[in-house]
């Protein structure tokens, strides 16, 4: 049952979006959550929110799975918009008691950076939902590649993020024996306050960590002994093509990132 | 192909201020000789010494006294450290700590992308492996939804992927069920009968020894026999020495032999305790 969980939160179908070369998902991404910083006006939220609904069209996946990442910032997203509301003292007063004050300048400013940050957690999930976990990790290397000219170790931090994503489920499934393992000797995991609860994770934690240090031991040892040296002169079975499709995205994304900076120019509410 | 002379290794475990509080045998003067193609079996107890001998043949550890040789690289020439770890592959013994891939075909591939193999020839080589294991039904796969014999086949296919001259196989089915024990032996007999690999099986089960031309017995970290199957099997009383079963048959005709009954000594399979039985 546990090992059914399947990490990240790739969605499963044939789409253009599905299809492009990770690197473009990525460039892609983070073109879209800068243009959401350089506009103020409406006219640029409207091409955003165009822009982004023809890429969700396109990805064929549905728009429930989309709002599901936004669960996890709600609580940071209502406190961003109350200390908008609260904190902004310019602009007509609306709303005057005790120390509230609250202004039509709040107000607009908390509600444009909800739909930020909205945008932005919908674009990022977008990528997520349509790239497979290992695409994600070669798409990194190979667009973070020019860092290794300052040092940067690109290869060795994609080489472990793809190492962790395979260990998840097989780490999962430890935890699941060693509960059940500690149940039957008596261990309770489910009465008691929140501390209790926590001191009585111990028992379940320690033989986890001694294990996965082991299996790191292992894994280190097989690894070398299939002479991983390192990314130095290591060639790859499966490396990234840009296609006709990244030409069309790339192309698509230009024309986005005009319609942003025309956007820019209607200064409609400031 | 694999040779040892006088090989030597202690673990040394030192206390805080870096003295040597205890040294740990582990190896003792251990001359060993394998020829190309052949299918040699190490046996012995826990703590015999026989993982780390095979340690010594891929140089992930290098002997404290004497040589180990791989064709004719010494193994503790850093220069060739990659050539010998390309020339003798080794599969391990938990076949979930050395799957380095999400997908089987991309574990298989991890071998050939480190030493650098062209992207095409990368392929070509996958795909010849996952036949020679018979694993290329799974592919596409996760490792983690398959068995434990299919994961260890992976492993080795991982291995034949790299093109070796001899595989190394360091107990690869302790942590199986007996179908999936059957399942890896019956995978790396093909490998050495078909492929001509040259292969070293290190076990503790006896019933996977019974198919090597050679057999060697290990016991705290020396070599105590040496010979085929057949001339070891009929040593009964020796073996139980030194803490190894024999296979069932082979007990059974040793203490028939002993009630009188006339039978010739090694027995290793049913079939022949029948024939010999009928024929007596």
């Amino acid at each position: 049952m546990i090992r059914d969980i399947t990490i990240g939160q790739y969605y499963p179908v044939d789409s253009p979006i599905h299809r492009l070369d990770p690197r473009t998902k990525l460039i892609g991404t983070l073109t879209f959550i800068i243009s959401l910083f350089l506009f103020k006006s409406i006219a640029g939220y409207l091409v955003a929110t165009a822009f982004l609904v023809t890429v969700i069209r396109l990805s064929k996946v549905p728009f429930k799975f989309m709002v599901r990442g936004l669960k996890a910032i709600l609580l940071i997203l209502i406190i961003a918009m109350l200390f908008n509301v609260l904190l902004i003292r310019d602009g007509n007063v609306l709303f005057d008691k005790w120390f509230i004050r609250i202004t039509d300048q709040g107000l607009y400013t908390a509600a444009f950076m909800a739909v930020r940050l909205t945008y932005l957690v919908i674009g990022s999930s977008v990528m997520t939902l349509t790239t497979t976990p290992n695409d994600l990790t070669d798409g990194l290397e190979s667009v973070l590649g020019p860092l290794k000219k300052i040092h940067i170790p690109v290869h060795e931090i994609a080489m472990m993020m793809s190492i962790a994503l395979r260990f998840i489920p097989i780490l999962l499934e430890e935890t699941d024996k060693i509960m059940k393992a500690q149940i039957a000797r008596g261990a309770d995991f489910e009465n008691g306050n929140l501390i209790q609860k926590a001191k009585n994770m111990v028992p379940l934690l320690v033989p986890l960590f001694i294990s996965a240090f082991r299996r790191a031991d292992d894994l280190a040892m097989a690894m070398e002994a299939r002479c991983y040296h390192g990314g130095e002169g290591r060639t790859k079975m499966k490396p990234l093509h840009y296609g006709k499709n990244d030409a069309g995205a790339f192309v698509f994304l230009l024309i986005y990132l005009a319609a942003i900076l025309a956007a820019k120019q209607f200064w409609i509410i400031v | 192909m694999i040779r040892t002379a006088k090989l030597v290794y202690d673990y040394i475990k030192r206390d805080e201020e870096g003295n040597v509080e205890e040294v740990d045998r582990a190896v003792d003067h251990v001359d060993l000789d394998v020829e190309k193609g052949d299918f040699v079996a190490i046996l012995g107890h826990n703590g015999s010494g026989k993982s780390t001998l095979a340690k010594h043949i891929n140089a992930i550890l290098v002997p404290s006294e004497g040589t180990v040789w791989i064709g004719d690289m010494d193994t503790r020439d850093e220069g060739h450290l990659w050539d010998i770890r390309q020339s003798a592959g080794m599969v391990f013994q938990n076949p979930d700590n050395q799957i380095i891939g999400t997908i089987v075909e991309e574990d298989v591939g991890f071998g050939p992308e480190n030493m650098g193999v062209p992207t095409k020839e990368i392929w070509e080589r996958v795909d010849e492996s996952l036949k020679a294991v018979g694993m290329t039904a799974y592919r596409h796969h996760s490792p983690n939804k398959l068995s434990g014999g299919q994961k260890q086949r992976v492993a080795i296919a991982g291995v034949v992927a790299m093109h070796p001259k001899c595989i190394i196989l360091d107990e690869p089915t302790a942590m199986l069920d007996p179908n999936g024990r059957k399942e890896v032996i019956r995978t790396i007999r093909a490998l050495n009968q078909v492929e001509d690999v040259t292969v070293l099986l290190i076990t503790h089960y006896m019933e996977e020894v019974v198919y090597a031309d050679k057999v060697v017995v290990m016991d705290e970290g020396k070599i105590v026999m040496r010979g085929t199957p057949r001339e070891i099997f009929s040593r009964v009383d020796e073996l139980k020495q030194y803490r190894l079963d024999v296979p069932q048959v082979t007990l059974l005709a040793h203490e028939l032999k002993k009630e009188g009954i006339p039978l010739p000594d090694g027995i290793l399979s049913i079939d022949e305790l029948v024939n010999a039985l009928c024929q007596s």
